[in-house]
């Protein structure tokens, strides 16, 4: 490793978008790959963060990973004020001046946050590092050399300042992994449903679950296999079970317009067939979450799941009120009786679950709807032998919410293994979510709801579409 | 359903079966496909299959005595071994079919090549 002084500063461009999942992104992939690193500036919501690390190739393997990441640049400089960035860039080290030699074409990109300019301005700026003794060519297309320059306008729109915030300057080293994500749209994919997930959250939990090549994954409720999608891309083994047996077949109602039935390849399989990453599926099959049937000695590498919450998708189970014994001649034919499942028995199944068949240091992500109002982080589902890495939030509605949880399992469960803790609120989300007008406060305090979605103004963090199940 | 699968795979969401592994195969189709081999993954999972259960499924298919009867020593680095554990942890697929509980001959189909895991509602 380097010694500490050679380390450099590097800056992660982010994507606006998804901005509380940036952080807890960023971290799992350093901790994944043990990246050694120091902090130096980690805002929440800014687009950026600013991080130290020994090597740009420490660099470059974060970028292979991150999602909510646009690039990472090795920072020359960073100011909150044009003169003072000058001075930085005038009396800047030989390491970074030798990049100015004159074999090295070059190209410098403008990115301005929060404010539109002209291609004229933009010209404008990028002469006003004319100063920079830089001897080599300009070449848009195939430079050798990236130069960044960024000015920061601030989050609110409606209020833009004259001045920029903050000021940087310095030398792009790599791309993140997002330009995967275009790859995998849902609209271009031959298998989804109703409540598909978005390919980069998708893949955002591939990276919270910390999945590498060579590991075992699994969905407990597959549905339409898009994290599956995910995992397989980062080299993850995958399967899944759904209750649904149509869904598992591939053989429900088309959820696109105008298609009268699913086609013959329509399925999960085919999905990953088509994106080249056939070797990584394992299997799917129709089974009940309440009741699995892994071998309980056998340990997953990482669980992710998104459960259905009883909104767009209904929660059910084998089991059924009165129960007669069925007629040996209907065997063969016969469909189980579901029955109701509540979403607090869901996440206790669920966490249950994971404490006993993940390995060790293993992840479970999932998502999990929450009414605003009542949020209480205390009040998360919980279980002795997992604990919560991370906790990001996806605004669906002006009340409602989903959270991604992260939890790594820390020991080995003792002998009684279903002691997940489930709150109260995971049991009356449905009702509530209906029932708007029981939510405490709702109506009355509309300046506390104002105050819980004011995000909603830069159109940022809420989905542009319900995407709520 | 994969062998790999098969592996993992128990009986034991039907009332009063506690172990419910393994299951026994009886296969209708079976087709093989071609899998890209990947040794770290099948030295991985060497550590976590049941290799007797492995060889009773491959038995039930018809492939007795294809598969030795133990892990071998040195298996990372032993590549027909890997190669074969691949074969038949990855390749071989069961397209049609039943898989039987040991406990109480309680029959899960596999159509299309996906099992049917789920109890009635009167065997949960």
């Amino acid at each position: 490793m380097a010694a500490r002084n050679m380390w450099k500063s590097y800056l992660l461009w982010c994507a606006n978008e998804h901005v509380s999942f940036r952080i807890p992104e960023v971290e799992s992939v350093l901790a994944m790959y043990k990246i050694p690193h120091t902090w130096i500036d980690k805002p929440e919501e800014n687009p950026w963060m600013l991080i130290s690390m020994p090597s740009e190739e420490c660099a470059v393997k974060l970028m292979k990973r991150c999602v909510t990441v646009r690039s990472i640049i090795e920072l020359w400089a960073q100011s909150t004020t044009k003169e003072h960035l000058d001075n930085q860039l005038k009396t800047l080290p030989a390491e970074f001046t030798s990049y100015f030699k004159k074999e090295n074409k070059f190209k410098v990109v403008v990115d301005i946050f929060n404010k539109v300019i002209s291609q004229e301005e933009k010209i404008k700026k990028i002469e006003s590092f004319s100063y920079l003794p830089i001897l080599g060519s300009a070449n848009l297309k195939n430079p050798d050399v990236t130069y960044y320059y960024y000015e920061f306008f601030g989050l609110d729109a409606g209020r833009i300042p004259e001045n920029p915030f903050n000021y940087f300057f310095g030398r792009w080293i790599s791309d993140s992994e997002r330009t995967a994500v275009a790859k995998y749209s849902l609209k271009t994919r031959h298998f989804i449903g109703n409540t598909s997930m978005d390919p980069q959250l998708s893949m955002i939990m591939a990276n919270l679950a910390q999945i590498d090549n060579g590991h075992i994954v699994v969905d407990p409720f597959v549905g339409t296999g898009s994290l599956l999608v995910a995992a397989a891309h980062f080299g993850g083994y995958v399967c899944g079970t759904d209750i649904d047996y149509l869904t598992v077949h591939g053989r429900m109602k088309p959820t696109r317009a105008h298609q009268k039935k699913r086609e013959p390849n329509e399925d999960i399989k085919g999905n990953l067939k088509t994106y080249n990453l056939f070797s990584r599926y394992l299997d799917v099959f129709v089974g009940d979450a309440s009741t699995p049937v892994w071998r309980s000695n056998f340990r997953f590498d990482s669980i992710i799941t998104d459960p259905p919450y009883g909104i767009r998708e209904s929660t059910y189970k084998v089991g059924s009120k009165k129960i007669a014994p069925i007629p040996d001649e209907m065997l063969s034919t016969h469909f189980p009786s579901k029955t109701q499942y509540g979403l607090g028995d869901i996440y206790k199944d669920l966490l249950n679950f994971a404490a006993n068949n993940l390995k060790l240091h293993g992840r479970l992500v999932f998502w999990i709807p929450i009414i605003r109002m009542e949020y209480d982080p205390d009040l998360l589902p919980e279980h002795p032998c997992l604990e919560t890495i991370a906790n990001s939030e996806q605004i669906l509605n002006l009340h409602s919410s989903r959270r991604l949880i992260t939890m790594q399992k820390i020991m080995e469960p003792k002998e009684a293994i279903d002691s997940a803790i489930i709150h109260n609120l995971q049991y009356t989300f449905r009702h509530k979510f209906f029932n708007t007008s029981e939510i405490k406060g709702h109506g009355k305090e509309d300046e506390s709801v104002r105050n819980l979605t004011k995000r909603s103004k830069r159109g940022n963090g809420i989905a542009k579409l319900p995407c709520d199940k | 359903m994969k062998l790999l699968t098969h592996n993992l795979l128990t009986s034991k969401c039907l009332k009063g079966v506690t172990v419910g592994y393994p299951l026994a195969i009886v296969a209708k189709e079976v087709k093989v496909n071609e899998i890209d081999f990947n040794p770290e993954f099948i030295s991985r999972m060497i550590q976590k299959v049941d290799w007797a259960a492995l060889c009773k499924a491959a038995e039930n298919l018809g492939h007795s005595d294809e598969l030795p009867p133990n892990v071998v020593d040195d298996y990372e680095n032993n590549e027909e071994f890997l190669k074969k554990a691949h074969h038949f942890l990855m390749e071989i697929e069961v397209m049609n079919g039943d898989l039987i509980c040991p406990e109480t001959g309680r029959k899960f189909p596999v159509t299309d090549g996906i099992p049917n895991m789920l109890a009635n509602e009167d065997e949960v």
